[in-house]
């Protein structure tokens, strides 16, 4: 159970995709000049990534390594996220209309956020156990989506401040994001790996 | 090599048919005039209407929320359409096409002199239809452009103009025959 919780608490805080591992940086600075787009990002981001690591998972486990395919990984999971997103669009479109307007949008992005595929990637590198890919997956979305919704709120402020003329735009968000992620760093020694 | 090869179709085909499958058994059915208005409006998605995209502009069109000359690229032509499609009981056939002038199709046009290669214009454009590099003069393909007007507020140097689009043998037309009414004696 503990050992669970580290896996959890690690993803979210400590190698945090974004700010530490520096995966899915376009959906983090594209998708953070409002709080609710964030949330709407980040929901559904949550959403494939569990799927997409428990898949991936089923994909090597399964197939890849059975039949010595290991070098088809990369390809094989892209395969996979795409066909999840799509399935999950048609899914969410049919059962829940609220939820597909609000996410509707972001949904085809995901397919090309680099965070998926580098969480199933650290999946099979890391050797989990299926549960552990699932919790590692959903502990890096929750991560990212805290991430995006902090980030959103600090730009919707800047928004609203007399930043320098050289400054203003992308060059604050930038800075932005480096001073968070430098204050990330402090969650270093949370969690002994 | 075979081994692969057969394994990624199976994968491939298999997901497939998985979404095929799925497309079928959750599909939506969207109102019939939604994708009616949406086959009139441009599709080009340039969002000058203020709505993410021709879809979205066609459900707000059907539910009476946006009117008619939402689109400002179609003009006149697509007004027209709209209300035939959304009918005059509907808001949308409340507009008022008077404002609307006729201009005939525009196309925009770059004044080579003033043009710096910035490539914003380029990158504007909804249809690819402005050619260039940075650094090179950029120029208007006539036909792929649909005289949306995005292009021409991001010009720096104002190199850019509408023009109506030169008739030539490719574009020109046969005019409708035109309705005579004869008033009842």
């Amino acid at each position: 159970m503990e050992e669970y919780l580290v896996i959890l608490l690690g993803t979210a805080l400590v190698n945090n995709v974004v700010l530490v591992k520096f995966l899915g940086l376009c959906p983090f600075m594209g998708v953070s000049k409002k709080i609710e787009a964030a949330i709407g990002m980040g929901f559904a981001t949550t959403f494939v990534l569990t799927l997409a690591a428990a898949a991936s998972w089923a994909v090597e486990a399964l197939i890849l390594v059975p039949l010595h395919l290991e070098f088809l990984r990369i390809l094989s999971f892209i395969l996979v996220i795409a066909a999840i997103v799509q399935f999950t669009e048609a899914f969410i479109r049919k059962a829940s209309p609220g939820l597909y307007r609000a996410l509707g949008i972001y949904l085809p992005l995901i397919t090309t956020n680099c965070a998926v595929l580098g969480v199933a990637l650290l999946n099979v590198q890391e050797q989990h156990s299926f549960a552990e890919s699932l919790l590692y997956g959903f502990g890096s979305a929750a991560g990212f989506t805290m991430v995006l919704v902090i980030f959103a709120g600090m730009r919707e402020r800047i928004a609203r401040l007399a930043v320098p003329v050289p400054f203003s735009g992308p060059p604050i968000a930038f800075i932005t994001a480096g001073l968070l992620s430098m204050a990330f760093m402090g969650f270093a020694g949370l969690v002994a790996n | 090599m075979i081994e692969a090869i057969a394994t990624m179709s199976a994968l491939g085909v298999g997901l497939g048919i998985v979404l095929g499958v799925a497309a079928r058994k959750f599909h939506v059915e969207t109102p019939p005039i939604v994708d009616e208005i949406e086959a009139a409006l441009p599709g080009t998605n340039c969002g000058q209407c203020g709505f993410a995209g021709c879809h979205a502009a066609a459900e707000a069109v059907a539910d009476g929320s946006a009117v008619a000359t939402v689109c400002p690229p179609g003009g006149r032509e697509v007004a027209l359409k709209l209300v035939e499609i959304a009918g005059p009981s509907c808001h949308a056939g409340g507009a008022d096409l008077a404002g609307q002038e006729d201009a005939g199709p525009m196309a925009a046009f770059i004044f080579e002199d003033h043009c710096t290669g910035c490539t914003k214009c380029y990158k504007r454009c909804p249809t690819d239809a402005i050619i260039g590099a940075a650094k090179q003069i950029h120029s208007v393909i006539f036909d792929a452009c649909i005289g949306c007007d995005a292009c021409v507020e991001v010009c720096p140097t104002e190199a850019i103009i509408m023009r109506s689009k030169p008739r030539t043998l490719r574009n020109w037309y046969w005019p409708k025959p035109e309705e005579h009414f004869e008033p009842a004696a």
